[in-house]
């Protein structure tokens, strides 16, 4: 327990002005712990992945940071998640108003079974970011835009989300996530359900959201958390056993388990 | 690469032990050949057992069919015989004043009886014209009435008018009075069957469309009796029913659906729930007469006391198809919402509600015509009463369409034995109407995802 958060301690270099934090979170299913004394900082406009093996508590912490754990009955949260140095877990803070400001993103593609500009549409409309249709309309626009799927579904705005292909869904999950303009987005194994291509794409768009948005993404494959993120965090048992930058951990990792891990020993 | 080398000799070890598991199956063998021929006796059997569960279901659905339709389809036709009524001035307007209150007030009934014994010349006694006045139904006059208040220039005139006939006149007609029985043992006496083969042979008897059966009340006339009034009551039951139960069965399942904790007390409640849904009907119409009757004191006989009763019946039902549908809908679609912040209730509105609906909707109208079939609660609360006028309002004393089925099944004129299967198949109309209505608005609002 001590060597843990000792390696935890020395592995983090301590990052200046951090974009979100976890001081000593521990979380509980009921009698079951997930998460141990996790200490983690994310850092502002750059891609941090979150790794390990299946049931290492990565997804867990992800769904701490917007609090979408709050949803799941008999979850007992105690340390510290901030945002911009506020403790997101302060009574004063609206939860709806802290979701908005960090998107997330589904490990299955979970568009509304209603028209693509609807889906985009509908989170600028529940915030009331919007006084016009034209204003609704350059929104949509943008966010399909950045999302890199315009150019694919421009002519059939208002045909199905559902009858996009799988890849093109997952995009769409993406616009309808930068559509409220959050600060930071989650993302919970993005690709995990699509084809390379399709992840190639999403992979790629990832890269282009870096420029505006912190973004936290859970990953299992280890090429994509090398391809795309700048810090990789390795988690093991609920614990978080290593972080740093990406190229260290994969080339020159320091704890063991980390090792073992990215050379397929387990996992 | 240490690393290498060792992952090199699990493999090597793994594939000594799947070798060692590795024993060849003789798939000709006798054995393997007995084993098929008994799964596909088995698979024939269970094929043969389907089917013919389906044909015992589909056998007693037709009988039930052609029982009541072959007893029922007579009652929508009705004898009538042609008489030649002289529309006598002196009987309808005295004085001439063409005033409608008036003739409304003459004496059609004996204009009818004129041109009976005018027909019948031959009957003299007092006895026989008692008889000979049964041939056409006590009702006709207010037909005749209404005929000359209409096209009051009959007056004075000689017409061949149809007059709707007596009942048990219209059974003679339709063959369910037989001739040849002794005369003590038949409704009818012999003068009464002349009378009626001089009126064939001559024409004067038709059977028509009978449309009074669908627009009047009941009555203690079969020929007169209709299934109006007990329609409208149902309609009126329906209404007060649905207005109850669909907003509170919705909302109790959303609640225990989406928001409730799940604690000792919301476990209670559902089992409660579940175990309500159970409870015989007899049971509600007990709880309805005790408090909405005789507590709080609402009218006797009336639709919204039969609303308030079938209400608590269906809630259960609702309650239950709406929980089950609202927990078909995938949490995705629940993350997705929750995950761009929307709120709770905003998540249910806008994404859980329009995709459970369909389900909701379905539960709801299958409540409905559970309701609508329901007849013991309503017997408690006085819905059994005899009621000839149609109601005019949820406050109004009624019936409804079972308690009809019921009150005429225990009528004792024969006539009324075709009303009940007529009755049967307008309940079994609705029925079928709303099961149709469900199935159409679950494909209309189903949603693909």
């Amino acid at each position: 327990m001590a060597a843990v958060s000792q390696s935890a301690m020395t592995a983090e270099p301590s990052v200046s002005s951090p974009k979100m934090t976890a001081r000593d979170l521990n979380l509980f299913y009921s009698d079951n712990q997930a998460l141990f004394d996790v200490n983690l900082d994310i850092v502002e406009r750059q891609v941090t992945a979150l790794i390990g093996p299946s049931g290492c508590g990565k997804s867990t912490f992800l769904r701490c940071m917007n609090r979408m754990n709050d949803t799941i009955d008999g979850v007992t949260i105690n340390g510290e998640v901030t945002l911009d140095g506020r403790d997101i877990y302060d009574k004063r803070i609206d939860v709806v108003q802290l979701r908005a400001r960090i998107g997330m993103v589904f490990q299955k593609p979970n568009p509304f079974p209603k028209s693509i500009y609807d889906n985009v549409a509908y989170g600028p409309r529940i915030h009331g970011l919007v006084n016009s249709r034209d204003e609704l309309d350059e929104i949509v626009m943008t966010s399909l835009e950045r999302a890199g799927l315009l150019k694919e579904v421009k002519d059939r705005l208002q045909s199905p989300a559902t009858g996009l292909s799988g890849g093109q869904q997952q995009r769409l999950c993406i616009a309808r996530a930068v559509a409220v303009s959050p600060e930071v987005i989650l993302m919970d194994e993005p690709c995990s359900a699509l084809d390379p291509i399709a992840t190639a794409k999403v992979e790629e768009l990832i890269d282009e959201l870096r420029s505006n948005y912190t973004i936290v993404i859970v990953t299992h494959s280890m090429q994509q958390a090398a391809r795309v993120s700048q810090r990789t965090a390795f988690f093991h048992l609920g614990k978080l056993v290593e972080v740093g930058e990406t190229d260290q951990i994969f080339t020159n990792p320091k704890d063991e388990r980390t090792k073992g891990y990215i050379t397929g020993r387990f996992g | 690469m240490t690393d290498m080398a060792s992952l090199m000799e699990d493999r090597a070890a793994a594939k000594v032990i799947s070798d060692k598991m590795h024993k060849p199956v003789d798939w000709d063998s006798p054995k393997i050949a007995r084993n098929i021929k008994k799964r596909y006796a088995a698979e024939r059997r269970f094929k043969i057992y389907g089917l013919s569960a389906i044909g015992i279901a589909l056998l007693a659905l037709f009988v039930l069919g052609f029982s009541i339709g072959s007893k029922g389809y007579s009652a929508f036709f009705q004898t009538y015989v042609q008489l030649e009524i002289h529309f006598d001035p002196a009987e309808i307007d005295p004085q001439g004043t063409g005033d409608p209150a008036v003739i409304g007030k003459a004496n059609f009934d004996g204009l009818i009886k004129q041109a009976l014994r005018d027909r019948f010349p031959e009957v003299t006694s007092r006895r026989d014209k008692r008889d000979l006045y049964d041939v056409v139904s006590g009702g006709a006059s207010y037909d005749l009435r209404e005929r000359v208040l209409a096209n009051p220039n009959l007056i004075g005139q000689t017409r061949k008018v149809w007059l709707i006939s007596g009942d048990d006149f219209d059974m003679l007609n339709k063959g369910y009075i037989d001739a040849d029985v002794d005369e003590g043992s038949r409704r009818l006496n012999d003068k009464e069957i002349s009378w009626y083969n001089t009126l064939v042979s001559s024409g004067a008897v038709e059977k028509q469309f009978h449309a009074r059966f669908f627009t009047s009340g009941d009555s203690r006339e079969p020929e007169l009796a209709g299934i109006w009034g007990a329609a409208v009551g149902s309609f009126y039951t329906l209404l007060v029913t649905l207005a109850l139960s669909f907003p509170i069965g919705v909302l109790a399942a959303v609640y225990l659906e989406e928001f409730a904790p799940k604690n000792r007390f919301t476990t209670i409640v559902e089992v409660n729930i579940n175990n309500l849904a159970a409870v015989p009907s007899i049971v509600f119409g007990l709880l309805g007469l005790e408090v909405y009757l005789n507590v709080m004191h609402l009218p006797r006989s009336a639709p919204v006391v039969g609303g308030l009763t079938l209400a608590l019946m269906t809630l259960p039902t609702i309650i239950i198809a709406s929980r089950a549908a609202i927990k078909a809908v995938p949490p995705s679609i629940r993350q997705a919402a929750l995950g761009l912040g929307a709120s709770p209730v905003q998540t249910v509105t806008h994404h859980v509600l329009p995709l459970a609906m369909p389900g909701i909707l379905t539960g709801t109208i299958i409540g409905m015509a559970q309701a609508l079939g329901e007849t013991a609660p309503l017997l408690m609360i006085g819905m059994v009463a005899f009621i000839v006028d149609i109601p005019g309002g949820a406050l109004d004393p009624a019936t409804v369409l079972p308690v009809q089925i019921y009150l005429w099944a225990d009528s004792p004129e024969r006539a009324f034995v075709e009303k009940t299967s007529a009755a049967i198949m307008v309940l079994l109309a609705f029925l079928i109407l709303m099961n149709g209505l469900a199935v159409y608005l679950r494909k209309k609002f189903e949603r693909k995802w």
